[in-house]
């Protein structure tokens, strides 16, 4: 089963089992407009829920992106590398931008679901 | 927490427009101006570099100094009122020939930088300039200006109308279809051009590095000349985003930024603007240290840098090869045109050399970046005008 929550940063994370794929949503890309530069996390660090974990760069400024729970980052997009528009045009598929292994997947609770998360933005 | 004091943004005249255009409307030196347009700042930049790009930078200090009465000749009125700003200023404005538009610095009298600016010759009027400040500074330069013009002279203010851009190498073709005459404006000359019964004031000049104009216009008569030109399919309407790349691109300094009240002309790299004429007879503000700076005694330069990785932005710190930090940037962010980091900082003219290997610390990171020669992208201004 595949459930997606959302922060209040507006990074959003997919589970798939015990695995997180997380990336920014729609809504932050085109607050950022376009994205120029990504710095990826390190496969393997321990990141705690709400480190900052990666940063993405739109042609004004830096944006951090925290880790929505705690865990493991298990791989990278490095296709963000070549082509951090990717996340510009795809926010929620190829633009996705880490993952990581759950330590705790009761963390994700206290996230948005897709209705509050509608909320929020609106 | 208390909330602190909301300072209402003022709205320029063409406000309607960027909302409907879809521009993102953001607050820039207490106006709402657009930072972008749907299509977006890398978009709107190439668009620029392309074909024509359209922006209101009525935000901006567009003035007129006047002398007062009738001077006895047109050369007599222009030496008068040149006399009264030439003691502010770097610049030679004794020297402007009718129309003539000059890109000058105001300075205190540490011979820091109050700001840059634009000082024109009438074309048509005897003792009148045109003046063009910047937003964040205008109401302090118009009152400095003012203040010296020992009751020969008025400023009077022409900041609420519209101050339209058109930028881009199909810009002349775009205008002179609208208005006819254009074309013969020569690089940094303006005049008085009629259209529907009111009269623009259009300068070939621009702060892209592209051919372009900048067009004063009647408030009444704005919506109408900013909707006729983007009726054009090569105009396309560029927010404040794309202004400060395709600035940065070319080299061009920003007030507030890669300039301010402690920054010399010297150490700018704009050692153009400070006349030689003016030199030889040391009459502006700060000369004793401009000058001392002009004859090789200078502790920091602007420089231009390509980074290497992330965008090393405004307050990064730059480092040479031993670690030690050396300088800071100033303006930095990402070319559209060339697809990597750039950079303006400042170092120790013992940096400056183009190719000078030195690294810049972001995110506690250091990346590399090397000294290149300014501007990043060529100017392709036209010197000439069309006959």
């Amino acid at each position: 089963m595949t459930t997606i929550k959302y922060t209040e940063d507006h990074e959003y994370i997919r589970v798939e089992g015990t695995t997180g794929i997380v990336g920014i949503t729609d809504f932050a890309q085109d607050q950022l407009g376009d994205i120029v530069f990504v710095e990826l996390p390190e496969v393997g660090r321990k990141v705690k829920k709400g480190d900052e974990t990666a940063v993405v760069e739109s042609v004004k400024a830096a944006s951090e992106i925290y880790a929505p729970a705690s865990g493991t980052i298990t791989e990278v997009n490095d296709a963000l590398t070549g082509e951090p528009g990717l996340i510009n045009a795809a926010a929620a598929a190829a633009g996705w931008i880490f993952k990581l292994t759950l330590d705790d997947p009761t963390e994700l609770d206290a996230l948005m679901d897709d209705a509050a998360y509608a909320s929020h933005i609106s | 927490m208390s909330e602190s004091p909301e300072i209402p943004l003022r709205t320029v005249v063409l406000n309607d427009e960027h909302i409907g255009l879809g521009g993102r409307m953001v607050p820039f030196s207490g106006y709402s101006l657009p930072v972008q347009y749907p299509t977006g700042i890398i978009a709107e930049h190439k668009w620029t570099r392309e074909h024509a790009g359209l922006f209101d930078v009525s935000h901006m200090g567009p003035s007129f100094v006047v002398l007062d009465g009738s001077p006895a000749s047109p050369e007599a009125g222009h030496a008068e009122v040149a006399a009264l700003i030439e003691p502010l200023v770097s610049g030679d404005i004794v020297g402007l020939k009718p129309g003539q538009l000059r890109y000058t610095l105001l300075l205190n009298d540490e011979g820091g930088t109050r700001d840059d600016l634009m000082v024109g010759r009438s074309p048509l009027f005897a003792g009148s300039l045109y003046v063009i400040v910047n937003a964040g500074t205008k109401e302090a330069d118009w009152g400095h200006i003012a203040a010296h013009l020992g009751g020969r002279a008025k400023l009077t203010r022409a900041d609420n109308g519209a101050l339209l851009a058109l930028q881009g190498p199909e810009a002349v073709a775009v205008l002179e279809a609208i208005l006819p005459g254009v074309a013969s404006l020569g690089f940094m000359n303006y005049g008085p051009i009629e259209w529907q019964g009111t009269r623009l004031i259009v300068s070939r000049s621009g702060y892209t590095g592209e051919d372009g104009f900048e067009i004063l216009c009647d408030a009444a008569f704005a919506s109408r000349l900013w909707n006729a030109i983007l009726a054009d399919p090569r105009a396309k309407p560029i927010g404040l985003g794309a202004r400060d790349s395709l600035r940065l691109e070319a080299g061009l300094p920003l007030y507030g930024h890669d300039l301010d009240d402690t920054v010399s002309p010297i150490e700018a790299g704009l050692n153009f603007a400070v006349s030689k004429r003016r030199r030889g007879a040391r009459d502006f503000p700060g000369a004793a240290r401009i000058l001392t700076e002009l004859a090789g005694e200078l502790g920091r330069v602007r420089v231009g840098l390509f980074v290497e990785g992330a965008p090393a932005r405004e307050g990064a710190i730059i480092v040479d090869e031993n670690g030690q930090g050396i300088g800071r940037v100033t303006s930095g962010g990402f070319s559209p045109t060339l697809n990597r980091a750039i950079a303006l900082g400042f170092v120790h003219p013992q940096h400056a050399a183009p190719g000078t290997q030195l690294r810049v610390k972001v995110r506690e990171r250091l990346q590399p970046a090397t000294v290149t020669t300014l501007p990043f992208v060529p100017h392709r201004y036209v010197r000439k005008a069309a006959s």
